[in-house]
């Protein structure tokens, strides 16, 4: 499957902006959007004296991530100063957790519904708790050569999930993201938007190229600013292209050259280089004297794992047993949300039709969800509402193609009934004479199309739709069909 | 434990301090006589020890996730070398 005269060999770290209300160390707010520089205090501003205080709500989800990503959580966690320089950094330290990491080890699953790749285990080394820096923003304004630094930012708790390098290709990489986010939103740790900084990746990437019978591996670098899953992606494939262009021309392998830092530049397409690695050591960890250690006992982890919700993999394959769903639908409905998954079963408790009520909700819900940028909530259209429609479908008091008017009559009024919408319609179950009556009649109207049909043409009878359509909008199209091939097949016409 | 000027002149290159060559020399003599002060602790035989991860021997200092009121931005900005009425104003950062 996959040409390319190397193994492309991809690690990931990613930084999830934890969804607590107020900062890691301080209680100032974590709303985003906010006016620059109204959400800060002392602790967050690094002034002197002001002492750090934990926010318990940030380990409960950092504790609630490990365990579902089945991690092992320390019984004792610290806090570690990771000292480097940054304007955005006015601490002149980032609080970090160094060598007692909160959560250790742990996997997580990836398959592909299309086959694109083999179902495969990725790995973690680790996830720890750290603090968020500013944003510094460069003033393009009347040419002046600064920097603003806004702090709101400066103190929002991230937990750093790091991934060994398990990740084969760029299609693997984004299934991953894809996967880890939607699990992140089902355990609420994270809102997880992108577009606010909510998840943020970096990516280490190398090559192990086969050489004379021995693999070598080329320089490591670390790609940064991976702002979507569709830039990890790109980047990826770019970056892969680029080490296999420089090794052909150099051949220097890892440790020929320091590990390299490079940008993603997603209008341009490219990676460029921003820096080669300080050593670790460079950062001068040491213990954070401000701040004492957290224990957690074997009751805490229990209680946490006794509240941990289903996880995505679970949901999909009980969708799978419990509702003969198709794996495939399964998936789609899961990969929507815990919202659209509650959905789904609040309207088969309500009596719908587990498959009619899944492809529904494929078809016309989530198109119209996507058409409409709305939620659930928003749309109008309870489940109870889904479940009374599929359940008419169903019983064959609608066909499938009035059911669709029913359901667009009900949308646009949010106290119609199914039964009241079917009124409001007309629509009045066709009895078998008059079907019967209906098709004796198109068939006596439409000669040449009998013929045609007669002839072989099995496909010269859907000109009869649209008349049966007029004559009888309640006819069934599928069952005039079926009867009108059954009289000619009979010889009864 | 021995320290050679060039790692002095790592460590000040770390914080951001630009040494003279007399004051590289003199710091060198300063710094190597606190780190031969600290080595003395080798002496002390920790065979059974426990490491000791923090002096105080207190954990699970915690806060529930309330938000406070923190400074007000122009208290916030007051202090600072430069700002305008919004943000904190430093060199240029590229990249």
């Amino acid at each position: 499957m996959n040409a390319a005269p190397y193994t492309l060999v991809i690690g990931l770290e990613v930084h999830v902006q934890l969804r607590t209300k107020s900062k890691l160390f301080c209680r100032c707010s974590t709303e985003f959007g906010r006016p620059p520089n109204t959400q800060v205090c002392p602790v967050c501003l690094g002034l002197p004296g002001a002492l750090p205080v934990l926010n318990k709500q940030a380990i409960d989800y950092a504790v609630r991530t490990g365990l579902a990503l089945k991690s092992e959580i320390a019984k004792f966690t610290k806090w570690d100063r990771k000292n480097y320089f940054y304007p955005d950094l006015p601490k002149g330290y980032q609080t970090s957790q160094f060598d007692l990491p909160i959560c250790s080890r742990g996997f997580l699953d990836i398959s592909d519904s299309k086959g694109a790749f083999e179902p495969k285990r990725v790995r973690f080394i680790r996830a720890h708790l750290e603090e968020d820096a500013g944003k510094s923003m460069h003033d393009e304004v009347a040419g002046k050569a600064d920097s603003r630094i806004d702090l709101n930012r400066a103190g929002t708790p991230l937990l750093e999930i790091v991934t060994e390098p398990d990740l084969r290709s760029p299609q693997e990489a984004k299934a991953f993201l894809t996967e880890l986010r939607l699990l992140l939103l089902y355990l609420d740790v994270s809102d997880c938007n992108m577009q606010e900084g909510s998840l943020r990746c970096d990516a280490n990437v190398n090559l192990h190229i086969p050489v004379d019978g021995k693999t070598v591996a080329t320089p490591i670098t670390e790609i940064k600013n991976l702002n979507s899953f569709r830039a990890v992606e790109r980047a990826l494939t770019y970056e892969a292209a680029r080490q296999w262009d420089q090794w052909s021309n150099d051949h220097i392998a890892i440790g020929g050259r320091p590990k390299q830092t490079r940008g993603w530049d997603d209008v341009q397409g490219v990676t460029t280089l921003q820096r080669e690695k300080e050593e670790a050591s460079d950062y001068r960890y040491f213990p954070c004297p401000d701040l004492v250690p957290v224990t957690l006992t074997g009751a805490d982890l229990d209680k946490a794992r006794g509240e941990l919700c289903e996880l995505p993999a679970a949901t999909r394959t009980r969708l799978v047993q419990q509702y003969e769903l198709k794996e495939y639908d399964s998936d789609v409905i899961v990969s929507q949300g815990r919202e659209l998954v509650d959905y789904f079963e609040r309207a088969v408790v309500a009596g719908g039709p587990a498959k009619r009520v899944s492809s529904w909700i494929q078809q016309d819900i989530l198109r119209l969800l996507n058409e409409r940028q709305q939620s659930l909530t928003q749309l109008g259209f309870s489940a109870e509402r889904l479940a009374d429609l599929t359940k008419a479908i169903e019983a064959g008091t609608v066909d499938t193609s009035r059911g669709k008017e029913v359901f667009a009559k009900m949308l646009d009024d949010s106290a119609l009934s199914v039964a009241a919408a079917i009124e409001a319609l007309g629509i009045k179950a066709v009895d078998d004479s008059e079907l019967m009556e209906l098709c004796h009649q198109l068939l006596a109207e439409n000669a040449k199309a009998v013929n045609e049909y007669r002839a072989g043409n099995a496909k010269a009878l859907g000109a009869l739709i649209g008349q049966a359509k007029k004559k009888n909008p309640n006819a069934d199209p599928r069952k005039v069909q079926e009867l009108c091939k059954q009289l000619i097949d009979s010889g009864a016409v | 434990m021995s320290l050679s000027p060039t790692d002095v002149e790592r460590i000040a290159h770390l914080a951001r301090l630009q040494l003279s060559e007399a004051e590289l020399a003199s710091y060198s003599v300063q710094l190597q006589a606190i780190v031969t002060f600290v080595d003395q602790l080798q002496a002390v035989d920790t065979v059974g020890v426990e490491p000791m991860v923090h002096a105080i021997e207190l954990s699970n200092v915690l806060a529930a996730d309330e938000v406070r009121e923190g400074l007000s931005r122009d208290l916030a900005l007051s202090n600072s070398p430069d700002h305008d009425d919004e943000c904190f104003r430093v060199p240029a950062v590229l990249g």
